[in-house]
């Protein structure tokens, strides 16, 4: 309509007017608006499922799980057994210290590692040995976590943990394990660490290493000495990220650590994590409405909020880095 | 001075030893993370080998080692990634679409930028826990042992619809929606980003509105970018167990969703189409998940493989899909 | 030093000098482009080697012969040729993208650390190919420091800063570095603003301060040979007359290479000014007369604003 060779005088007005077009706009960006909130719906989502099960019920017939146990019993017994018929305890800290014991593996594995290859890949490779490296990294990153715990059920207990340590050093190795699980979960964030290391690594500024070599440096004396620490609140916030993303893994810990749940630090023997324990309810004919299936959600409360404040705590000092230097 | 020189001198070799010792070190840890990744997929291909026929692939689940199939479950996985990426995409590039193009930098933007971040974040079996009480239970607004059903007429057929969902496929797919949706908002808000604002405010100048600037515009240039970042996402929405175990992906089950199981049925009873988001399902890292707390061996360890073989297949051709998509476009577009 | 009257003596005695063994340099020089060999001739090694009886006890430091750079396909330097005489400063100067700091960089490979590029010809310092396969880098770094354009103080403190160099060749013993850093300091002049505060982080100095940081960092390594790259360019006026003054003090003791934009800071600071442009040495020659009574078109057109 508007596209007529020669609009009479009228149409080109630049007043403001109610077209289908401009409506149209409207509309649209209302519509994409909507899709916006709607990652503010997915949370509020979470926190109403979990609190309402967790900590108090709006509906008077139904009772959340802190509204029978006391929050005080759960932070501080230190057996969880729901299970049992009499003398049901539910002291979270056994799922803790699987959650703990299994992280802590992992961190010990897949940080170091991640780091080195972070600094490799962005101090020392080539660009065409980086461009062949990254991708196969991301591979490792896309294999499905079961794969990673029928990995550790099959390979890592059997032909890594039992030779060291059961044939040679005579502990005894069960084979549903933490140290197996920590050790995949570790290969699993290996790729994550290395990528986002990587990436604050490279953020910092080209200058200060061209500094370094300029004083006589080596790559090791400028990688460590200076591009390291001018990177380290970086590397802290991808740390965090990792260890978040360790504690809330699931499949792995679960085919692999085995169901028992234990207050024993020793790695070799079964141990149940916090998200292993969600599973084990939620796939069990656990009845609903009972304690323990509420018990789920308390244990999951827990978990959101420990990865939560891992995250939030990663973000800020990521934003503390990125203002340093940008 | 010239002493300070000899002394550094004799000191240099043992700095450059110490380089390279760190460059080994460095590389080593590169290394033994390609190493694990050979090892594992060594493993797992060897133990599946003469088990991953044709066979495999077209029958369902059975007791018996030799008949077991994976059928059912790779039907499931296949309309369960269709459905998610039928929700996930649309939502997710308009969001991107919105927060990029349209919102000025205020308040609410803040928020949901660091709102996504923070669910990207959140482990995927809290996610699991989500839809099961909003999709599959509906916060148990429902009462009854019996699942109230919605039915809605269409022209050649009824469209029935459980309430609550249940452990259906389109609950599985909303929950795996949600899951990856911030995935894909971020990853697409960065290839929109990467278009030059040159180009939308050549196309602005030129008197073309908003939406028409980003529809002929902005989309088609974003678009390899954001494909790239969908397909990632799908392949892990693919692998993903923990959720759909909540949620309630069958254990065992011998029927494809809405019992399609070829291009054929879909001609001769259009209909089923319609039953397959309600149907009962599993899925592959579900069914494999099974498989391996079986405690017959050959299910555990050569059953299993299989499964993780053909889980792996698809991934990779997804993979590759995006590597095709990135590496054709990418140099064909270079501001 | 009296090297300012001697500045003052050169151009009388030098220019006529240099032109006329022009012809003479042609024939001994390689087959270059035939327009550039009068250039060439007057930037030959020799053709300096002759200024030099005027400067007494000076000798060469550096001498570069013939250097092409390539960045990849893209040749950067063409058949550069110079001399740079010990305890001297040479300004080189030339319009953005002519190839002086990559020229610059030459001198300490630290164009190494960039993929893809590649040298030709021969740089001596004190008679020792840089290029020569044998030699070390980190050694050659250690004795020919750098000052970037931007500061780049290290996230540390100023303390750990200067004492970097040092550290990094084995020196551990506080009181020896504590020395070193008094040391440094004093000679970049920045010691009576920050000796008080040593352990600060580098970071909180202010813009003249961190480059004067930078230089004393340079020092503390005991380099012969000092590159700056538009050291002062970021800079206020007042901190780019104590950068100025600064380097009119280190070249009693230090051989100072400096590249600048700006034509009055390289007559200020120089002895010498070598004019580069699109890759190539124009001209090079005692600051004075190059600034007085050039020989090249071009660089009377660069020197007297025309382009650039």
């Amino acid at each position: 309509m508007s596209s007529s060779p020669s609009p009479p005088s009228t149409d080109r007005s630049l007043e403001f007017r109610r077209t289908w077009t401009r409506t149209r706009e409207q509309l649209i960006k209302f519509v994409l608006l909507l899709c916006a909130l709607l990652s503010i719906l997915t949370t509020i989502g979470i926190l109403y499922v979990l609190l309402t099960n967790a900590v108090y019920s709006p509906n008077s017939k139904a009772t959340a799980f802190f509204q029978e146990v006391s929050i005080w019993d759960f932070v501080t017994d230190t057996k969880w057994t729901p299970q049992y018929a009499q003398d049901r305890h539910f002291g979270i800290l056994p799922l803790l210290i699987g959650t703990l014991k299994i992280t802590g593996i992992a961190a010990l594995i897949g940080l170091p590692i991640g780091l080195a290859g972070a600094v490799y890949l962005s101090e020392y490779a080539a660009p065409r040995t980086r461009n062949m490296i990254k991708p196969t990294l991301e591979v490792l990153a896309g294999i499905p976590t079961v794969v990673y715990g029928y990995f550790a059920l099959i390979f890592i207990t059997p032909y890594i943990l039992r030779p060291i340590f059961s044939d040679l050093l005579g502990f005894e190795v069960k084979i549903f394990n933490a140290a197996s699980a920590g050790i995949v979960v570790g290969i699993m964030i290996i790729p994550m660490v290395s990528s986002l290391s990587e990436d604050v690594l490279r953020s910092v500024p080209r200058s200060l290493r061209e500094a370094g070599y300029a004083l006589g440096g080596t790559r090791f004396d400028v990688s460590t000495k200076i591009v390291v620490p001018a990177a380290l609140s970086g590397i802290i916030a991808s740390f965090l990220l990792a260890i978040s993303r360790a504690v809330g893994e699931t499949m792995a810990v679960t085919i692999a650590a085995g169901l028992y749940t234990s207050n024993s630090l020793n790695p070799f023997e079964p141990s149940q994590t916090m998200t292993a324990y969600i599973v084990n309810v939620s796939s069990g004919d656990t009845p609903v409405g009972s304690i323990e299936y509420k018990s789920l959600y308390a244990v999951a409360f827990t978990l959101f909020l420990a990865t939560l404040a891992m995250n939030i705590l990663s973000q800020w000092v990521l934003k503390r880095f990125r203002e340093e230097y940008q | 001075m010239s002493n300070n020189r000899g002394e550094f001198n004799s000191k240099i070799n043992s700095r450059h030893r110490t380089s390279k010792l760190f460059e080994l070190f460095c590389l080593s840890a590169v290394l033994l993370a390609l190493v694990v990744l050979c090892v594992l997929l060594f493993s797992v291909i060897s133990k599946a080998w003469g088990w991953v026929d044709v066979d495999f692939l077209t029958s369902h689940h059975s007791r018996k080692p030799e008949d077991a199939g994976i059928k059912a479950a790779l039907w499931g996985s296949l309309w369960l990634i269709l459905l998610t990426g039928l929700f996930s995409i649309p939502i997710g590039v308009g969001a991107a679409l919105y927060l990029e193009e349209y919102s000025r930098k205020n308040r609410l933007t803040t928020f949901i930028q660091v709102n996504l971040s923070n669910l990207a974040g959140v482990p995927s079996i809290v996610y699991g826990i989500l839809g099961l009480t909003v999709f599959a239970r509906m916060f148990d607004m429902f009462p009854g042992e019996q699942q109230s059903v919605m039915t809605i007429s269409l022209l050649i057929t009824d469209l029935s619809i459980p309430l609550p969902f249940g452990p259906t496929l389109i609950t599985g797919a909303m929950t795996l929606s949600l899951l990856i949706l911030p995935v894909v908002i971020i990853s697409s808000q960065e290839s929109l980003r990467s278009v030059p604002p040159s180009l939308r405010h050549a196309s602005l100048a030129l008197g073309a509105t908003e939406w028409q600037t980003i529809r002929s515009q902005v989309l088609p240039a974003a678009l390899p970018g954001i494909a790239t970042g969908v397909i990632l996402s799908l392949s892990r929405a693919i692998g993903e167990t923990a959720p759909l175990l909540m949620v309630g992906a069958a254990s065992f089950i011998t029927a494809t969703p809405g019992g399609i199981d070829g291009m054929g049925d879909i001609l001769t009873n259009p209909g089923s189409l319609l039953e397959v988001p309600f149907s009962k399902y599993t899925c592959m890292p579900m069914q494999i998940y099974n498989w391996v707390k079986f405690a017959k061996v050959e299910f555990q360890e050569y059953v299993t493989s299989a499964g993780i073989v053909v889980l792996l297949g698809v991934l990779l051709l997804m993979n590759a899909t995006a590597v095709y998509i990135r590496m054709r476009f990418q140099n064909k577009i270079q501001w | 030093m009296n090297q300012p009257s001697q500045n003052s003596t050169k151009p009388e005695s030098d220019s006529p000098g240099l032109k006329q063994s022009a012809p003479l340099e042609e024939t001994a020089n390689n087959d270059e482009s035939t327009n550039a060999s009068p250039k060439r001739s007057l930037v030959s090694g020799s053709n300096f080697d002759r200024s030099k009886p005027d400067n007494k006890n000076a000798s060469t430091m550096i001498d570069v012969r013939d250097v092409n750079f390539y960045y990849g396909d893209v040749q950067a330097l063409f058949n550069v040729n110079l001399t740079v005489p010990e305890k001297s400063v040479m300004a080189l100067i030339g319009p953005s993208g002519c190839g002086k700091s990559t020229f610059l960089r030459t001198l300490n490979r630290m164009n190494d650390i960039i993929d893809g590029t590649r040298v030709e010809g021969t740089i001596k310092l004190e008679n020792q190919n840089i290029y020569d396969p044998t030699i070390d880098v980190v050694a050659l770094r250690s004795r020919v420091g750098m000052v970037f354009q931007k500061s780049t103080p290290f996230p540390k403190s100023i303390f750990d800063n200067i004492a970097f160099g040092p550290r990094l060749s084995g020196t551990t013993s506080k009181s020896k570095l504590t020395e070193i850093v008094e040391r440094s300091l004093q000679q970049a002049a920045l010691w009576d603003e920050v000796k008080d505060r040593l352990s600060d982080s580098a970071m909180a100095l202010s813009g003249g301060q961190q480059q004067r940081l930078c230089i004393a960092r340079t020092l503390a390594t005991n380099p012969e040979v000092i590159l700056m790259d538009e050291p002062a360019s970021a800079l206020d006026p007042a901190s780019t007359a104590r950068i100025e003054d600064l380097i009119f003090e280190l070249r009693k003791q230090y051989t100072i290479v400096i590249v600048t934009h700006n034509m009055q800071q390289a007559a200020r600071v120089s002895q010498y000014t070598a004019f580069f442009y699109q890759g190539r040495l124009i001209e090079v020659g005692p600051t004075k007369e190059l600034f007085t009574n050039p020989t090249e078109k071009q660089t009377e057109d660069y020197i007297t604003g025309r382009f650039g």
